[in-house]
């Protein structure tokens, strides 16, 4: 281990891209400011920890840790914590708990006993239709989303969502090849792992390849490394 | 200057020396943000949850969110037993300290939420509370709660005639002697100062000073905060190299 560790420090000086603290001076007038900035007279100032991002005429600042916030239009994993009469309420790991009505759940639904479509602990993978200052709605009226069943849930941190998605969803989708088995990443930082042939040796290699790009968001050659590690662990 | 007027200080300091710093984020990992800030004997660790759902529900705030602070200190951060949990000091401490970082923090997009920021000392040496304030800081920074500007604190104090600071446990228990007595004449004065705008958003004094070295004490602050705001700066871009 020892070994690989050297070149990886190597690789991590390469990146050209500044970690800013808050209160941190960004650019100048000639920019605009992004996300995470904000201007304060003639200067923009970061008001989040994280990556700067400097593009022809915008700056923003992309967090490196901290909780979820919900955005509309975010694929979610969430569980169902509470059956009311109109709907579901889920916990999607965000502030506030999110809704779900029936009339956003797809298919038939027998009114009188809404447990039949989603019951108690129940793991599904939601959109948010809009958030709210105080709620966050859910919709089910979309492809994909569905009750998860088998597998296995693990937890990491948002912010590394887009890491383990990869450019276009290569990353994710080096792992599902490679370990054949069904992974869904939702933006809550909750990623649902099912074996294709319920073995779960493979979900096990799939668990370690995420935890292994979480603990090294910087390293570039990721997508290389994670594939070797892949086939080491292959059977 | 005569021999006897010089500063001396117990643990041979420059008058504007502080003491060992350390700084650390990133050490709880349940977390969603954690820092440890030590300065020389005195260490403080500070975890920070949320945004997230604030309970009770009275507390909440519809047109922005709230910190809550909870300073406390271990059972064996003191020579002497402390009895756990929170008690009047505790609460005054964690009161100031949410009061202290308030002005930085900018959590009005979160309505009806709460930002926890739980402060623990492991070892105390005097300047607890600074050493919390930065901690909690550096957590808050670390958590990716959007602040203006990070918050540094310092305490300067004044023994007999001089002001120094980073005031240590020694140096708090100043005392001269007068007719025979031993007086307490140390003065201590925690301050908390954000490092963009210098604004000041902790001050409190234990003892006597006069206006002149207030005034003083207040510039001593300010040129200290801005040593420890660059080691904050240090320790969170830190992040990067593990």
């Amino acid at each position: 281990m020892t070994e690989e560790e050297n070149p990886i420090e190597e690789e991590i000086k390469e990146i050209p891209r500044e970690i800013v603290v808050p209160g941190e001076v960004l650019a100048g007038k000639d920019f605009l400011p992004g996300e995470g900035t904000r201007r304060e007279n003639e200067e923009i100032v970061a008001s989040r920890f994280g990556l700067l991002e400097k593009t022809d005429k915008l700056v923003k600042v992309i967090p490196l840790s901290g909780a979820y916030i919900p955005r509309a239009g975010n694929t979610v994993i969430g569980q169902i914590v509470d059956v009311n009469f109109n709907g579901w309420m889920i916990d999607v790991l965000a502030a506030h708990q999110a809704f779900l009505p029936v009339m956003e759940c797809f298919g038939y639904i027998n009114k009188k006993d809404l447990t039949e479509v989603f019951t108690f602990k129940d793991i599904i993978v939601t959109k948010i239709r809009a958030v709210k200052p105080r709620s966050v709605e859910l919709t089910m009226k979309e492809k994909g989303l569905r009750k998860l069943e088998g597998g296995m849930l693990i937890k990491i941190n948002p912010t590394r969502v887009p890491r383990i998605i990869g450019k276009a969803g290569s990353m994710v989708k080096t792992i599902k090849d490679e370990t054949r088995c069904n992974i869904i990443v939702g933006q809550n930082g909750l990623v649902w792992i099912k074996s294709d042939e319920n073995d779960v040796e493979r979900e096990i290699v799939a668990k370690k390849a995420i935890e292994l790009i979480v603990e090294r968001p910087f390293h570039i050659g990721l997508t290389e490394k994670i594939k070797e590690f892949l086939t080491k662990n292959k059977k | 200057m005569t021999k006897e007027e010089k500063l001396k200080r117990p643990d041979g300091r420059e008058k504007e020396e502080l003491r060992k710093i350390e700084a650390k984020v990133g050490v709880i990992k349940r977390a969603d943000g954690s820092a440890m800030f030590t300065f020389g004997g005195s260490t403080a660790i500070a975890a920070v949850y949320g945004p997230r759902t604030l309970h009770p529900q009275h507390l909440q705030n519809p047109e922005t969110g709230v910190l809550r602070c909870y300073y406390d200190m271990t059972t064996f951060s003191v020579s002497e037993r402390k009895r756990p949990g929170p008690n009047r000091r505790a609460s005054e401490i964690s009161f100031v300290t949410t009061k202290a970082l308030e002005p930085a923090i900018q959590i009005e997009n979160f309505p009806n939420t709460a930002v926890d920021c739980y402060i623990m000392i492991l070892q105390a040496d005097a300047s607890t509370r600074c050493a919390g304030i930065n901690a909690a800081s550096l957590a808050l920074a670390n958590a990716g709660v959007p602040m203006k500007e990070l918050v540094s604190a310092v305490s300067i104090g004044k023994t007999g005639d001089h002001l120094v600071v980073d005031v240590s446990k020694e140096e708090e228990d100043f005392t001269v002697m007068k007719d025979g007595k031993e007086i307490k004449a140390a003065t201590d004065i925690p301050f908390a100062i954000m490092s963009r705008s210098e604004k000041i958003s902790l001050l409190q004094l234990d003892g006597k000073i006069n206006s002149e070295d207030l005034n003083e004490a207040i510039a001593l602050a300010k040129r200290a905060c801005k040593k420890i705001a660059e080691i904050q700066k240090k320790a969170l871009k830190k992040v990067k190299e593990e």
